[in-house]
């Protein structure tokens, strides 16, 4: 059985390399290279099934990043480009060592950028 | 992981089957079968597989808005399925034939190294159709 609750959150976030420069941090990124940095509201769907989940998520990930600029206040991303790949990622890691025990696994996140586009991670390996 | 993006198009189809008589297409489709067609507000959901670039993202957002704005978007919205999609001309324009469609012509000009994962076509918010690839 599948339990899922939604957060959500509001962060900025500029997506660049620092190893390019701004046109091609342009071409690869976007809108989203915007130096200054733009803000979405975040939503994270996740399997649980006990009530504490939501506090777990607000201690995780909603309090630490919530209204904060990601590539500044949030490690890991003052080294780890804040996409929203990046930010589930990141979500996966931060929740699984909370909830992962014999009987319950963290199951996926889901990680809304607009609400035409998400991402889903399960913990599979990446890069 | 998956990246999945949402996209939009509206087109006009009629269910019917010209082998079949009159009768029987208006059993079969109900008042899909009316002789002049409807629309729909489609809403495709593109489901890309894979591991994050060194970018940071599976996939580059504009350049899969660019395929499936060349590729389906510009050939199915505010277009007649019946008559003005060449690959939907031997078939029945019902929107699971649409969603078998839409991956055929995905995934013949699919440039990416991510994988196509899983395509959606939902014609109403209560008809939705999946497609998930192996």
């Amino acid at each position: 059985m599948f339990l899922t609750r939604k957060v959500e959150f509001s962060a900025s976030h500029v997506c660049a390399s620092p190893a390019l420069n701004d046109a091609e941090n342009r071409v690869l990124y976007g809108a989203a290279a915007n130096p200054n940095g733009h803000g979405h509201n975040y939503v994270t769907g996740m399997v649980f099934d006990l009530r504490e989940l939501k506090q777990l998520i607000q201690d995780e990930v909603v309090e630490p990043m919530d209204h904060r600029f990601l590539n500044r206040e949030v490690a890991p991303f003052d080294r780890v480009v804040p996409t929203t790949e990046n930010i589930a990622i990141e979500i996966w890691k931060r929740l699984q060592r909370r909830i992962d025990r014999d009987e319950v696994k963290l199951r996926n996140v889901r990680l809304y950028e607009t609400a035409d586009l998400y991402v889903d991670y399960g913990g599979e390996a990446c890069g | 992981m998956r990246l999945t993006r949402r996209y939009r198009f509206a087109a006009s189809h009629r269910l019917d089957v010209p082998a079949l008589g009159v009768e029987e297409n208006r059993r079969l489709f109900g008042k899909c079968n009316n002789p002049y067609g409807h629309g729909h507000d489609y809403i495709l959901d593109v489901t890309v597989e894979g591991a994050p670039d060194e970018s940071g993202q599976i996939v580059r957002r504009s350049a899969l808005d660019a395929l499936v704005q060349e590729r389906i978007l510009q050939r199915l919205d505010h277009k007649n399925l019946n008559t003005d999609v060449a690959e939907l001309a031997a078939r029945v324009p019902t929107t699971e034939n649409v969603a078998e469609t839409i991956r055929e012509v995905l995934e013949k000009n699919w440039p990416f190294a991510p994988r196509l994962a899983h395509v959606r076509v939902a014609e109403t918010d209560r008809n939705i159709f999946d497609l998930e690839l192996r």
